[in-house]
């Protein structure tokens, strides 16, 4: 009844609504068009259709997509699988979800997953594959995984010794951003070692200025910020051996190593002169937002701020992100100039149905012809992919961080809390890192993490 | 299921029409299962008619509990004797978890802390609020403000409540965000950060949520209110009862029920809220409560054996307020 | 029949206005001091104050929100339709249109259903004798309890085995079934408020339970089934959990709450979006509050005192 009685005038406020959203998407895809992507509409033609014959005729077919890339990110996520959708006559669904990290389990447990899920850490795909509905990747995949892909990425996605999730996307986490034209004012160098890194902090700071500035508080997922910054310098300090055996639990996580980084972590975020530049003390850093985390480089507030390529999406507009702009970043140095740590991370394609329009679109996904078209598509987002053409890519911090993943000097590793079991990587590791900074001992919060390792 | 079939009320639709033929499809199939049921009990006679009438009433209420409610929660209590991945039994473990680790036992007493704070000063609110405004000149608008909160999703309390809370140093050209640091650099203090100490923090993060129960509180109460009879209120009035007596001897007795119902409502929402704990603080700064250390047990601890017996410790702490409502019942059923 | 009793209850709203203002009137004068209305105020303004503030961000732009507070604006108003755009244009197909349909579609006939359900529970609980009342009563009461996460997975696998995930039923069925116990709980205290004698007077009529229900309680109760009707509304219209779950993603099926909380990005915060989306969607939970205040009205139960 009371429904009824707002009816007509609530029709009409909607049919304005919508009437608005269309002109304004109109006009918006008008304005987007020029600068970003506009020319290079991918079709069929820029690809080799005959890949996909042996799939057979997948005509009218549909694949449906889960995943938690979204708005604006996913935008050229689907029109990258256009080309392959012209080919073979198959109907991609897209389903972006914010919450997708806890829905997809829900899905899968009960019986309702999607065809393929984009799964951010080998942890939850470990969790997906014990639901048991995980099917295994076909051999054409397998196969471009081989051949496109280094062999520590193919073992990210492979589960008792089953291959299951070839890459699709990757981040560079191991990455300071700073403003270029402080650094040219002062006079101050891009650091290659972390000893220089020490320095230019110590400079920055005799001139009455915290150089460091941090956030990390992200709802539930609050302390993550500083998991990273924590694997970042036990894979410098006790080099990818040590890291690789810290993040499988073959040594304790309150061992001589583990301390050592966290310490070493400390020097810089729990150090008073240090930080947190425009936000205040060193507890600011837990209730500051990580998106807001870097943000006072811009206004001067502080000069440096250690966080992943992504990072990128957060500045404003009107900011340019460029080694000649008003930000860019440079790799987080290793212990001296001739190693080359890099911390990542990446998603997975994980596949519930092994029919072939499925199991096609899993190979499109997984050859070098996909990663160049999504490239050209997009801005922020990379690729482990060997295939991938530097040059494709727009943006300079894209530019930089493939170049990363590309050199054959660096050694990879993916980031350790998305490998841990969940009770450690998304719960105490988080939460203990963040009881630290604000105030609990290095001791106390390794211990307590070691605690809580699932026996 | 079959394209020859122009409709079938269980397929997916996907035009606008589609979805509205559906919906009313739906609410024609609720009316066919209502009509028999009426008529049915229509045909009942006596007093064992009675008997089946009462059933009969039930039937499709208890029928849904059964299997969305009940099935789900035995579960959960069966799930809570096994261990984090659900394949061995480790009798009362999970519960000994929760009764000796310090996390644990801050979480219980937060949780303590929400249940006695938010449903009567909430209700408070909304019941004085209610009797101010009651016959006011503009009371629906004068209500509609305390009811806004309601009307905003969780998504939206948050943000509204960063706005309130947030913390920026007072130094030089940062600019406080938070209205209440703002309020205290006017009064020529230092700006704090609300969220970081406890158990400061939990009752920072209660009054969020007396702020959106209240406009639940006042439209139950207001409801009550206008229930009473006018000649009542006209007869104490002619007796020359003070405003604070019509009040103690009126007003309260009246809407009495009322009031239990909403403090249970609002004690048993409070028990469940996860919601505000997880954007706000998520769960951080000893701030955590039963429900939401449940949630991030199931969901991203990856431990259902801790998670479910967090959730059957919720059944647990139900009790009191149960009882307390079974006594209610006896009570008025007595007068 | 039973209409005898029950015509001056329901005639009463009318005829009784007019007098019954001037009534109110000179007892208001009476009754309330000016600190009392002080206080009403100051409530008002510290309960709005919040909302208000998210209202003035929502008109600033990005980067002013995230420096300085939302009162800079009365001193150096800067005001954008940005945010706002940004929101009604998200999805190129045709900004948030299908997904407010979709959540007109899904909320409707879950606040119908449990609160029919409810009602007709209700009144075999507070009104027939049958044998294990008392237990069954305590028990739906106690389900209120139940958190609605255990349910996800058993529910969610029912209804794929049933084949109609995917639909609008799941998010029906669910809303309906974790909205009873509250719904049951609240329309029996209510209903157990009107008067026995009322009820006594029609059973001696010769009506029926079928009878009764119709024409003594439902019109008595329409301030609670009103009430209660709201806050099914706002709970569904605002729900993300069972829509996120149920409803699986995509303009199909969606409500406006699952559109607004992608809103933010993948890694983004964009509290500028989402204060914008924020009052996008509180317009319909108003405008439904505001149109049923009519329902609260005063002497519905006037003449029926207990006794």
């Amino acid at each position: 009844m009371s429904i009824n009685s707002v009816g007509p005038r609530w029709r009409a406020a909607l049919a304005g609504t919508v009437g608005v959203g269309l002109v304004l998407g109109l006009a918006a895809c008008g304005d987007g068009g020029g600068d970003d992507s506009g020319e290079d509409t991918p079709s069929a033609a820029a690809i080799d259709c005959a890949q996909f014959s042996s799939f057979g005729d997948l005509k009218g077919k549909t694949v449906s997509i889960y995943t938690g890339i979204i708005t604006p990110e996913d935008k050229p996520q689907i029109d990258s699988y256009k080309p392959f959708e012209q080919c073979t006559g198959v109907t991609v669904k897209y389903e972006g979800d914010k919450a997708f990290e806890t829905q997809v389990l829900v899905r899968a447990k009960a019986g309702n997953p999607p065809d393929l899920a984009y799964v951010p850490q080998p942890g939850l795909l470990a969790q997906l594959v014990a639901t048991g509905k995980a099917v295994e990747a076909p051999k054409s995949v397998s196969d471009n995984v081989d051949k496109f892909f280094g062999k520590d990425w193919k073992a990210y996605g492979t589960v008792n010794d089953k291959f299951y999730a070839a890459p699709l996307g990757a981040n560079v986490k191991s990455l300071v951003w700073y403003s270029p034209s402080e650094f040219k004012e002062n006079n101050y160098k891009v650091p290659t070692t972390l000893d220089e890194l020490k320095t230019l902090s110590d400079t920055i700071a005799a001139k009455d200025k915290k150089p460091w500035c941090a956030g990390i508080a992200s709802g539930e997922a609050t302390g993550w910020p500083i998991t990273d910054w924590m694997e970042d310098f036990m894979l410098r300090l006790s080099g990818p051996e040590k890291y690789d055996q810290w993040v499988k639990h073959q040594i304790p996580f309150n061992g001589p190593d583990s301390s050592a980084a966290l310490d070493a972590v400390g020097g810089y975020l729990k150090n008073d002169k240090y930080v947190n530049g425009g936000y205040g003390d060193v507890k600011s850093i837990a209730t500051t937002t990580f998106q807001d985390g870097g943000l006072p480089i811009v206004d001067g507030g502080c000069s440096l701020h250690r966080q992943a390529n992504f990072y990128a999406a957060n500045w404003d507009k009107d900011t340019k992100v460029a080694e000649d702009g008003d930000v860019f970043a440079f790799y987080l140095p290793g212990k001296d100039a001739s190693s080359k740590p890099v911390l990542g991370g990446g998603e997975f394609v994980v596949s519930f149905a092994n029919r072939p329009e499925v199991q096609a679109f899993q190979t499109y996904l997984s050859t070098d012809t996909w990663a160049n078209a999504k490239a050209k598509l997009s801005q922020g987002w990379v690729s482990a992919n060997k295939g991938l053409d530097v040059n494709n890519l727009s943006s300079p911090i894209d530019k930089l961080s493939a170049g990363i993943l590309q050199d054959p000097k660096a050694v990879f590793r993916f980031d350790g809390s998305d490998q841990m079991p969940a009770a450690v990587g998304s719960n105490a590791f988080w939460k203990q890192t963040t009881s630290w900074i604000t105030g609990q001992d290095t001791k106390t919060t390794v211990d307590n993490i070691e605690k809580a390792w699932p026996k | 299921m079959t394209d020859t079939l122009a409709f079938w009320p269980f397929d997916p639709v996907e035009t606008t029409s589609g979805k509205v033929v559906q919906m009313l499809a739906a609410i024609l199939v609720f009316i066919a299962i209502m009509g028999i049921i009426l008529f049915l009990a229509s045909l009942a006679k006596g007093r064992s008619g009675d008997r089946a009438v009462g059933y009969l009433y039930l039937a499709p209420t208890l029928l849904m509990l059964l299997v969305g409610l009940v099935y789900p929660g035995l579960r959960t209590v069966w799930q809570s004797f096994f261990n984090a991945a659900g394949d061995a039994f480790i009798g009362l473990d999970n519960y000994a978890t929760i009764f000796s680790d310090a996390d644990q036992l801050t979480v219980l007493r937060n949780t303590v802390f929400w249940v006695v704070v938010t449903p009567f000063v909430a209700t408070a609110v909304g019941l004085i609020y209610a009797i101010l405004v009651d016959k006011a000149r503009l009371e629906s608008a004068a209500k509609a403000l305390i009811f806004l909160p309601m009307a905003i999703s969780f998504v939206g309390a948050s943000i509204i409540w960063r706005f309130v809370y947030e913390y920026r140093p007072n130094q030089g050209s940062v600019k406080q965000i938070g209205l209440l640091n703002q309020v205290l650099v006017w009064l020529g203090a230092e700006p704090h950060q609300w969220l970081i100490d406890s158990p400061l923090n939990t009752f920072l993060l209660i009054v969020v949520m007396i702020w959106i129960q209240a406009g639940f509180a006042m439209t139950v109460l207001s409801a009550a209110i206008k229930a009473i009879p006018d000649d009542v209120i006209e007869a104490a009035r002619l007796d020359g009862v003070t405003a604070f007596g019509m009040f103690r001897f009126i007003t309260l007795p009246s809407i009495r029920p009322a009031v239990v119902v909403v403090l249970t409502t609002i004690g048993i929402a409070t028990l469940k809220v996860f919601d505000i704990v997880r954007t706000m603080t998520g769960g951080q700064f000893n701030t955590s409560v039963v429900a939401n250390e449940f949630y991030s047990q199931s969901f991203r601890s990856d431990n259902q054996g801790l998670g479910a017996a967090l959730a059957v410790l919720l059944f647990v702490l139900v009790i009191p307020i149960v009882v307390y409502n079974i006594r209610q019942l006896r009570a008025s059923e007595a007068r | 029949m039973s209409s005898a009793p029950i015509a001056p209850v329901t005639v009463s709203d009318a005829p009784l206005k007019a007098p019954r203002e001037t009534a109110a009137g000179k007892a208001k004068k009476r009754l309330t001091s000016p600190w009392a209305s002080l206080f009403a105020v100051v409530l008002a303004v510290l309960w709005t104050l919040p909302t208000f503030g998210l209202l003035v961000s929502s008109f600033r732009p990005q980067r002013d929100i995230r420096t300085s507070g939302w009162w800079t604006f009365f001193s150096d108003p800067q005001m954008t339709l940005d945010n706002y755009r940004s929101v009604l244009g998200t999805d190129q197909a045709g900004g948030l249109g299908d997904y407010f349909i979709n959540s007109f579609i899904i909320t409707i006939p879950s606040v119908l259903i449990p609160v029919t359900l409810a009602a007709l529970a209700a009144y075999a609980f507070a009104w027939i004798r049958f044998p294990g009342k008392n237990i069954l009563f305590v028990a739906v009461f106690a389900l209120q309890i139940v958190p609605i996460q255990v349910t996800l997975i058993p529910l969610l696998t029912l209804y794929v085995d049933g084949g109609i995930a995917g639909t609008f039923w799941p998010i029906w069925l669910s809303h309906s079934i974790f909205a009873l116990p509250l719904a049951v709980f609240i329309l029996h205290n209510f209903m157990k408020e009107v008067p026995a004698t009322l009820l006594e007077a029609a059973r001696i009529d010769g009506a029926g339970h079928v009878a009764i229900f119709f024409r003594v309680l439902l019109p008595l109760l329409r301030p609670a089934l009103a009430a209660f009707g709201i806050f099914q509304f706002l709970w569904v219209w605002n729900d993300l959990l069972v829509a996120l779950t149920f409803a699986g993603g995509g303009n199909a099926v969606a409500p406006v709450t699952v559109a607004l909380a992608n809103l933010a990005g993948t890694r983004g915060n964009a509290w500028h979006l989402l204060s914008a989306g924020a009052f996008v969607s509180i317009v319909v939970p108003v405008l439904v509050f505001l149109s049923s205040q009519r329902y609260f009205v005063r002497g519905l139960l006037a003449g029926s005192v207990k006794g």
